[in-house]
């Protein structure tokens, strides 16, 4: 699937483009060949109008070749092709829908830069609120406190190729260590997410957290988990522990304010307190439990690294 | 194997281990013989409709849901599990 990812690295140029219309705001520019669409029928008209100027691609290039049994060939193989993604198009949509996916994904360099800046130095910024735009949640283009999965996904593999070369320099690497690091890794946020999960519906705590909401939030650990293992490397064992504890602070209070918004409700005065008396008590325990764990599962799968 | 420092090391087959392995645990649990004897039967678990349930209300629900739900696919799945640990030890 080569299509978004073309439109992707085209947006990054037009990251500062005009801004979005009104009932389009989150997916304007990120199809080549698409115009400004709705965010309902993004996907499958932007395939559909970029599908044929991808047949027509490859119907000029091989006017080339000699053989015009070779031109049917290729046109045949690549409607076919075409035909496959369709497939695994509507297949995928059944069980995930793409456009939340692609919400997620819709980063620009500004925002990862500042991002990066909030998770390792969370003390200055002030407002933490997400704001909305008509009941959507703004992208992350336009909102800093928008949770997204660019960051998490890269820290996560520039996290397992730290881990290879840290044990290349320990001289205890093998190819099957790479990968046994990757799945424990991958099967701890696995854990934390479920967890999360089922505390949060036990509780019955109403917040708009979706599940790929809770997998950016536990996999932004990964970025205070690269700086540590760096500063390990170069600094020793002792910047290995400095690195630590800072890392660790900063991604607690990270953590403690961006949930605080979504879990904690705000007590609107209209509205009394449902349920029991322990549910806020409750709801800190969630929170405050997510961000102790941190740095617990930080030292947990980097320890063993920096000797 | 130099997997020493990996003291807790997961792969995904043990994920998977995992998940059939409680799925099965919560599936046992039979509501009159067992559950009823501690007071978390079916008639204790629908509560106020009024106000959010509390924990014990949403525990019953989830587990009654993963019975129902779970019920079928537990049995294509123990089944493979079986056959395929018979085969390949």
């Amino acid at each position: 699937m080569d299509l978004p990812h073309q439109g992707y690295r085209a947006t990054k140029p037009r990251a500062r483009a005009a801004p979005p219309t009104a009932d389009s705001v989150l997916f304007d520019d990120t199809s080549s060949a698409a115009p400004a669409m709705n965010s309902q029928g993004y996907y499958t008209p932007g395939y559909n109008m970029a599908g044929p100027s991808n047949n027509m691609q490859g119907g000029a290039g091989p006017d080339l070749f000699a053989d015009p049994m070779a031109n049917a060939a290729m046109m045949y193989g690549s409607s076919l092709a075409n035909q496959g993604k369709d497939m695994v198009n509507k297949e995928i949509s059944r069980f995930m829908s793409v456009n939340k996916l692609k919400y997620f994904f819709a980063v620009d360099t500004r925002y990862v830069l500042k991002k990066l800046m909030i998770l390792m130095f969370p003390y200055t910024h002030q407002d933490w609120e997400v704001r909305y735009h008509r009941d959507t949640p703004l992208t992350p283009r336009q909102d800093v406190n928008a949770p997204d999965l660019y960051i998490p996904t890269m820290a996560f593999i520039t996290y397992i190729l730290l881990a290879g070369m840290a044990l290349g320099i320990q001289k205890r690497f093998s190819p099957e260590v790479l990968g046994l690091c990757a799945s424990t890794a991958l099967v701890w946020v696995i854990i934390e997410v479920l967890v999360m999960l089922l505390s949060l519906y036990l509780l019955t705590v109403h917040s708009d957290l979706s599940t790929f909401d809770l997998i950016a939030y536990s996999g932004y650990k990964y970025v205070g988990m690269i700086f540590t293992v760096l500063c390990g490397l170069l600094f020793g064992s002792d910047g290995y522990y400095v690195a630590l504890a800072w890392s660790s602070c900063a991604l607690m209070f990270f953590i403690v304010r961006s949930l605080k918004m979504k879990i904690l409700p705000s007590l609107s005065p209209d509205s009394m307190v449902t349920g029991s008396s322990a549910k806020p008590q409750f709801r800190l325990y969630i929170t405050v439990a997510t961000a102790v764990f941190q740095p617990i599962i930080i030292y947990w799968l980097t320890s063993h690294l920096v000797r | 194997m130099e997997l020493k420092s990996f003291y807790m090391a997961f792969t995904l087959y043990s994920l998977i281990q995992t998940a059939i392995l409680c799925t099965n645990a919560i599936a046992v649990l039979h509501e009159e013989r067992f559950l009823s004897k501690f007071g978390w039967g079916v008639d204790h678990g629908v509560g106020g409709f009024g106000d959010d349930p509390g924990i014990k209300a949403q525990i019953l629900t989830l587990i009654r849901s993963v019975r129902t739900v779970m019920r079928v696919p537990l049995i294509i799945v123990n089944s493979a599990c079986i056959v395929l640990l018979l085969l390949f030890g």
